[in-house]
């Protein structure tokens, strides 16, 4: 889905989120979903999502033209400076592919794409405008069977830096193999939210560094992240 | 046209505040609220020392509502003093801190500390179903409500607000023991204890197994119980529980609440404080009420 909103697109940077409302009142809450694309001259961004729920389904029943509320754009964002001769790894894992597309449009240095996939493709061509796109399935049904690290392996790569979204056994792993590689990696997390700024403490992640808002080892996903250092959080 | 309300003796601007745990300290809507437009900020409860909280998940969404179990996690009451406190006090709004603690010893470290901090009222909150020491422990049984709060009174140099559960038999009955023991308000209602299974997991949908319920779907419950606590005791009662528009926060206002907190609307709908306090003046405008005071239980 395509969004206008010129003045969250002019703010947004890749790795960031909206906050989705739904029409439906007996729906509260916003559905925190990462931005896609951002095309600044057209003031629009994209968000590509997976049905997950009544919300979603009902995003999904939207035809062209119809008005949503968005707030945002909320997060951190990925960090896009570094030297533009290094080597990175963009991995997306199911839903967490989405945002690597506006990253791979924006990190100006060596990109390979790794993207990981239950069993149906999406997405996949519109990356290869970026750089080699390698593919792993679980089912096996298109590039390596197995998950995004199998496929980094079968496939010989190698890089300097990671950036990484997905479920959290990916991140894990991906974290894991970043550290003992010793790459600088960047993740992206996910947790249930209500307000999306900040002030309701409910998308804590356990940091190893004492948090700015509590003290203790709680960084807000929706504030302090949702992108954060690999050896900064606890998975 | 007159929307100042009197608490205990302090003036409000208006009765609209909001809601503890709903609001951070502020800050965190300050981008979307002018908080000088608020009769009061009531700020996420403060403990002795930093809590960390449950595990997540914290929060899940309900038909009209949501349930949360974030266990009460906050900086303790050094950094909340340092930090937040002069945050509030660059606004013209009155600052209600929220107390929280495990047992009574860490209730009143945390009101006595506040006692040299330029804070207006105090609220006691002996109500929160999350956590598994303190909090609702103190909210189910009227003598331990009348026994902390004469504990709290003994030692605060504000006005004390407490803060009531509705997860009791009897509403008036707790009303009237915070009464007993001295309180100068009683504000209600917090949360009521819920659960959500996901089917799909076969699992809790929060961490915490159960959660405190809030939105417009316990409004009329709040409402109910706001009513009951008014008719029951002198003191002045704040309502709250659901409220997300201006006729929402009238309903509470007529069954007898003197102010209102707005909580869970300001997460789906961060101007849902300022768009209340003008939409109870454009009532009294339409309905020619010169003072807000009139409304205060009037349909009792």
């Amino acid at each position: 889905m395509w969004i206008q909103a010129g003045e969250i697109a002019a703010g947004a940077k890749p790795g960031q989120f909206l906050s989705l409302f739904t029409r439906d009142a007996s729906r509260l809450l916003p559905r925190p979903i990462s931005i896609c694309e951002i095309e600044k001259g057209a003031g629009r961004l994209r968000v590509v999502y997976r049905v997950a729920g009544a919300g979603t389904e009902e995003f999904s029943r939207y035809q062209a033209g119809d008005p949503v509320t968005v707030m945002g754009p909320l997060g951190n964002g990925f960090p896009l400076e570094g030297d533009p001769g290094r080597k990175a790894f963009l991995i997306g894992g199911g839903i967490g592919i989405p945002p690597m597309l506006q990253l791979a449009k924006e990190l100006n240095c060596h990109k390979q794409m790794v993207l990981g996939y239950r069993d149906k493709l999406f997405l996949k061509e519109e990356f290869e405008a970026y750089g080699k796109v390698a593919v792993a399935t679980e089912d096996g049904s298109a590039g390596t069977r197995g998950n995004v690290i199998d496929a980094i392996r079968e496939n010989g790569l190698t890089a300097d830096v990671v950036y990484a979204c997905g479920p959290v056994p990916m991140l894990r792993a991906v974290k894991a193999y970043a550290l003992k590689q010793g790459m600088e990696c960047w993740l992206s997390l996910e947790e249930r939210m209500a307000c999306g700024v900040g002030a309701c403490l409910a998308c804590v992640c356990q940091s190893k560094e004492v948090d700015g808002h509590s003290r203790v080892h709680n960084k807000r996903i929706c504030k302090d992240g949702p992108v954060f250092a690999a050896q900064e959080v606890e998975l | 046209m007159n929307t100042k309300v009197t608490l205990a003796g302090v003036e409000l601007k208006n009765p609209v505040m909001t809601a503890s745990g709903t609001f951070g300290s502020g800050a965190e809507y300050g981008e979307f609220v002018d908080l000088n437009r608020l009769g009061a900020v009531v700020t996420k409860g403060v403990a002795n020392v930093p809590w960390p909280g449950n595990p997540t998940p914290r929060v899940a969404e309900v038909y009209g509502g949501m349930l949360n179990a974030i266990g009460l996690q906050n900086p303790g009451i050094d950094v909340f003093a340092g930090r937040d406190i002069p945050f509030l006090k660059q606004y013209d709004t009155r600052i209600i801190v929220n107390v929280c603690g495990r047992t009574t010893e860490d209730y009143l470290e945390v009101v006595e500390r506040l006692g040299e901090e330029p804070v207006d009222f105090l609220e006691i909150n002996i109500s929160c179903p999350n956590v598994k020491e303190g909090g609702i422990a103190f909210g189910q049984d009227p003598r331990a409500v009348e026994a902390i709060t004469r504990a709290v009174k003994a030692r605060a140099k504000q006005p004390v607000i407490m803060k009531l559960s509705p997860n009791v038999t009897d509403i008036s009955e707790m009303a009237r023991a915070a009464e007993s023991g001295g309180a100068d308000v009683v504000s209600l209602i917090n949360t009521l204890t819920g659960m959500k299974i996901d089917i799909n997991k076969r699992s809790f949908a929060l961490a915490n197994k159960t959660g405190g319920m809030s939105g417009p779907a316990v409004k009329p419950v709040a409402l109910r119980m706001v009513y009951q606590a008014a008719c029951a005791v002198k003191i002045p009662v704040i309502g709250m529980g659901g409220i997300a528009t201006a006729e929402d926060a009238l309903e509470f206002i007529m069954a007898g609440a003197t102010a209102v907190s707005v909580g869970t609307a300001n997460f789906y709908n961060p101007h849902a404080t300022v768009e209340i306090v003008d939409g109870i003046m454009a009532y009294m405008q339409q309905h020619q009420v010169a003072d807000i005071t009139e409304l205060i239980g009037c349909v009792r």
